[in-house]
């Protein structure tokens, strides 16, 4: 499933990385410890986490995540979107909490695997 | 054991500037990438690079990483001035941290960074000397029959 079929279904806002939807969405991984997401998440997971500093960014990179969530209506700090519009990480918004968003995306994509 | 080294470098890491944190791993990540590895052993060698780089700018007044890459291994250290770790075998068990309120804010300082580089290295070596600093040796094997 791309990240812009995602992106409907959990209707999660956009704010950067427009031109990445497309991008196959592998898998997820739920953390706000920088450390637990190096070492656990895959290439190609949706990141989701309550972090909004910058170097969440180059964690994504890194790791080459298909993007990352925010939840809880959580925006990217100015210097973390900026980071994120310079190295084409997808940043998405959803006001639902990291527990919602983890058991849906889950669910997507369980379907359709 | 003269083999000329496929990359020989060093990056300096400046402590305490979280803005920039995390682009000497990109540097070696994208340096090892180019240099044709499989990419498990660039992941392997950019997370081993990261924690490393992330415990500098966390802990250290400065340091810097150098990455070697010979056909067999690729080799990454981590040499830091700063105030050192009294007790290595307490700094390695996993949870253990000495990170302050602003570092743990951030998702940093969990207690993982130095067994996540134990775990995705073949060979880990540490020293430390309180007040002087801290030297970290990885060493990720290349070849195919390399375990893990």
């Amino acid at each position: 499933m791309d990240l812009e079929s995602v992106v409907k279904a959990l209707n999660l806002k956009v704010r950067s990385g427009e031109d990445k939807l497309k991008k196959e969405v592998l898998g997820g991984y739920t953390g706000d410890l920088l450390s637990d997401v190096m070492a656990n998440s895959k290439e190609g997971d949706l990141w989701i986490t309550r972090q909004v500093h910058q170097n969440i960014v180059a964690v994504a990179s890194l790791k080459e995540h298909a993007g990352i969530v925010l939840v809880q209506d959580s925006e990217p700090a100015k210097d973390t979107l900026e980071k994120a519009i310079k190295e084409g990480i997808p940043i998405l918004v959803s006001e639902l909490s990291g527990f919602e968003v983890t058991a849906r995306l889950f669910n997507l994509i369980k379907k359709t695997a | 054991m003269d083999e000329k080294p496929l990359y020989d470098g060093s990056f300096s890491v400046a402590g305490g500037n979280f803005d920039n944190a995390g682009e000497v791993a990109s540097n070696i990540k994208t340096i090892l990438k180019k240099i044709g590895l499989p990419s498990d052993l660039v992941r392997k060698a950019a997370l081993v690079a990261y924690e490393s780089e992330i415990n500098i700018v966390s802990y250290a007044r400065k340091g810097m990483i150098r990455l070697r890459v010979v056909s067999d291994c690729i080799t990454i250290e981590a040499i830091d001035e700063g105030q050192g770790i009294p007790d290595i075998e307490l700094a390695m068990q996993p949870g253990w941290s000495t990170a302050n309120q602003k570092i743990r804010e951030m998702g940093f300082g969990a207690g993982m960074g130095l067994c996540n580089i134990k775990s995705f290295s073949d060979i880990f070596h540490i020293s430390s000397e309180v007040g002087k600093g801290t030297h970290l040796k990885m060493i990720i094997n290349t070849n195919s029959n390399s375990m893990q």
